[in-house]
């Protein structure tokens, strides 16, 4: 490589490693927060949202019938037999107990004696009170209402469906696929832009505002050789301040998505997922630091171009969201020739095994070129005088 | 002597924002900062550049340095024109004003190192003349320091060494000794000195006439973007002292105008 670029990089490199601030908040401090908040956002959900493991669901009722106190059992319920409403209830809203059923009297008589076609009351009721911020409550609940559904069925069982089978299709793998998928490519988009968004107007708009670049630009270096040292710098750092954030997010996910100890099992991806994920990610950093060098070279102070980066940031996290709904990726080739979106729906399909290789050589190298591109208009921005010199 | 540098014409006209306009004080959108301007200097001589505030000094320097394109005209450095050859104008100057700044997280030694990479200069004779120049400017013991740490004058020597570390044919200063102390500004007149006795040619602008008589072979006056006169030191110091030359020559141009 040249020569000239070379010294651009490593005056880039041993500005920020020499700067152990900057090492701290760019590089470490993202990764940690993100791995520090994710657990304990999992932690917090999994309390939340998930009934505890060894608990028995307790029943109370009103009238337990016979035939209902035959099949409770099989769903695993504790049954209390019980006559005071209001107490039980008050228990329930303190979540002091689960359930409580009121069965009417002589239910099963009236399940007998009651016609569907003939009969012209209603048929009877059952009362079931639960409260559903207790997840231990919801989970009875739950369980009381499939099981008095299918006593119910049984009683006309005309025909079963899905009878002693297991009908959801869709391997471990595919579901875990699906929900990496779904979220991976958002996650990652958002933390290679504020990764290039934490570099590039310091390096750039930083320069000229401490007016350091002008004494770079009276060396006989050419304009074009400061662009493309410049990007690519930035572009290393970025992916690396980017790796930080993405092993912060793998190793609290599993927490985060309350799976259990095993966590999330990447050895799904093959070696060839895992180039094109790579040859994505680098592609699409290179062309964001380009853009946000280009806005950064406009702007007269650090400031100013993190206020003008910042509507960008919006727009990234609707693309980056984006993967998130809809039927999977994209198939239309011309899709991936929009930035950013290319990348965010190249990435859907990498992790969801479904994507058109055509496709996402075309996200790659469509963003190489507009990389290519932004290093060119940098470049004649470093040659003008009006953008260098501006006051 | 041969001439080294020739100045054709050269003009630079600015716009100026709302903000600069209250400045100013003028209502016109732009403002022409050198006007016409020409001279010539010669090999292995100082040239001075002499002027009151604003005259266009710093901005005819700027051109002669490639940092800004001239909108007429043009000047050749050793026959390299700054309009389409500045790549190699560059190569042949030093060029030093204020407005250049060193990046202050680092140290002069390790500006140094990649100053002279960007000059093109091997190792060996980077080292040789770091040794030579630290010395000189006595920055040899504050080499380690960051550059934030350094004192103004301290930081002007840093900058000074790193602006000719490729050892240019032609040295470009703008106000060499603004903010010095005079022990310092000694330091670097005498070092100018040196480099003109080794056959290098110079090019200095201030508005300090003493500076002039010390150590300029020629000089122009400047005033308002044009050259009011330009003559050796001798002829211009004849019959009275240059600043009152100087008054001479401004009270004229300005009578002129009204
Ligand atoms: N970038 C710019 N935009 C607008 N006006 C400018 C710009 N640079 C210089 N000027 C104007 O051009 C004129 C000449 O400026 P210049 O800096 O060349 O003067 P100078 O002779 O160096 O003065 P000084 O002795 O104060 O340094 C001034 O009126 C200045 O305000
Ligand atoms: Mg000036």
């Amino acid at each position: 490589m040249n020569k000239n670029i070379i010294t651009i990089m490593k005056k880039e490199f041993a500005r920020f490693f020499g700067d152990a601030r900057m090492v701290v908040t760019a590089l470490i401090l993202p990764g940690l927060m993100i791995y520090v908040v994710y657990s304990f956002m999992g932690v917090a959900m999994k309390d939340m949202f998930m009934p505890s493991d060894d608990h028995t669901p307790v029943l109370n009722a009103v009238n337990f019938p016979q035939s209902i106190a035959k099949i409770a059992p099989q769903y695993g319920f504790e049954v209390n037999a019980v006559t005071d409403t209001d107490e039980i209830r008050t228990q329930i809203g303190n979540k002091e107990t689960d359930i409580l059923i009121v069965f009417p009297e002589k239910f099963d008589e009236s399940v007998e004696s009651y016609d569907t076609k003939l009969s012209s009351v209603k048929p009877p009721n059952i009362e079931i009170y639960y409260n559903s911020v207790n997840p231990d409550s919801s989970e009875a609940y739950g369980l009381a209402v499939s099981m008095l559904d299918e006593y119910e069925a049984s009683l006309s069982n005309k025909f079963d469906i899905n009878r002693d089978v297991v009908s959801d299709l869709a391997t471990n793998e595919d579901v875990m696929a699906f929900s990496i998928a779904s979220l991976l490519p958002f996650l990652l988009t958002m933390l290679m832009f504020t990764g290039c968004m934490s570099l590039a107007p310091e390096s750039i708009a930083g320069e000229k505002e401490r007016g350091t670049i002008a004494t770079i630009l009276v060396t006989p270096i050419k304009r074009s050789e400061l662009a493309i040292g410049k990007m690519l710098s930035l572009g290393v750092l970025a992916f690396l301040c980017g790796l930080s954030s993405v092993i912060g997010t793998f190793v609290s996910l599993p927490k985060m998505m309350m799976l259990d100890e095993s966590g999330i099992d990447m050895n799904i991806y093959g070696a060839v997922d895992y180039v094109l994920i790579a040859l994505i990610v680098l592609s699409t950093i290179l062309m964001i630091i380009a853009v946000i060098s280009i806005i950064s070279a406009f702007s007269k102070t650090i400031k100013e171009a993190g206020t003008s980066v910042t509507p960008l940031m919006i727009v990234v996290m609707v693309v980056g969201i984006s993967s998130m709904f809809g039927g999977g990726a994209a198939t239309e080739i011309t899709y991936y020739l929009i930035p950013l979106y290319n990348s965010v729906q190249a990435m859907s399909g990498v992790f969801s095994f479904n994507y058109s290789m055509t496709n996402v050589l075309v996200a790659i190298i469509s963003n190489v070129v507009y990389a290519c591109a932004g290093g060119f208009i940098l470049t004649r921005m470093f040659n003008s005088e009006k953008v260098i010199f501006s006051r | 002597m041969p001439e080294i540098l020739r100045v054709e014409g050269l003009k630079k006209t600015f716009t100026l924002s709302a903000k600069q306009q209250k400045l100013e004080k003028t209502r016109s959108k732009t403002k022409v900062a050198v006007n016409d301007l020409s001279f010539t200097v010669n090999e292995g001589e100082i040239f001075g550049l002499l002027g009151p505030n604003g005259a266009g000094k710093t901005t005819t320097l700027r051109m002669l340095a490639t940092l800004i394109r001239p909108d007429s005209g043009d000047a050749f450095l050793d026959g390299f024109s700054v309009k389409t050859q500045p790549y190699e104008v560059r190569k042949l100057i030093g060029f030093l004003t204020s407005e250049l700044k060193l990046e202050e997280f680092f140290t002069p030694n390790y500006l140094f190192d990649f100053f002279a990479n960007l000059h093109n200069v091997g190792r060996a004779a980077r080292e040789a003349r770091k040794a030579e120049l630290f010395a000189t400017f006595g920055i040899a013991e504050f080499a380690e320091v960051k550059v934030a740490n350094l004192s103004t004058g301290m930081k002007q020597k840093v900058s000074l060494a790193l602006a000719i570390i490729h050892d240019p044919k032609i040295i470009i200063f703008d106000e060499p000794t603004n903010g010095l102390d005079v022990l310092t500004a000694k330091t670097v007149t005498d070092f100018l000195l040196e480099q003109k006795a080794s056959g290098k040619t110079i090019v200095v602008s201030t508005h300090i006439f003493s500076l002039v008589e010390k150590i300029c072979d020629r000089a122009g006056i400047i005033i308002d973007g044009t050259m009011a006169v330009c003559d050796t030191l001798s002829a211009l110091t004849a019959d009275k002292s240059l600043e009152d030359k100087f008054f001479d020559i401004y009270s004229e141009s300005v009578g002129d105008e009204q």
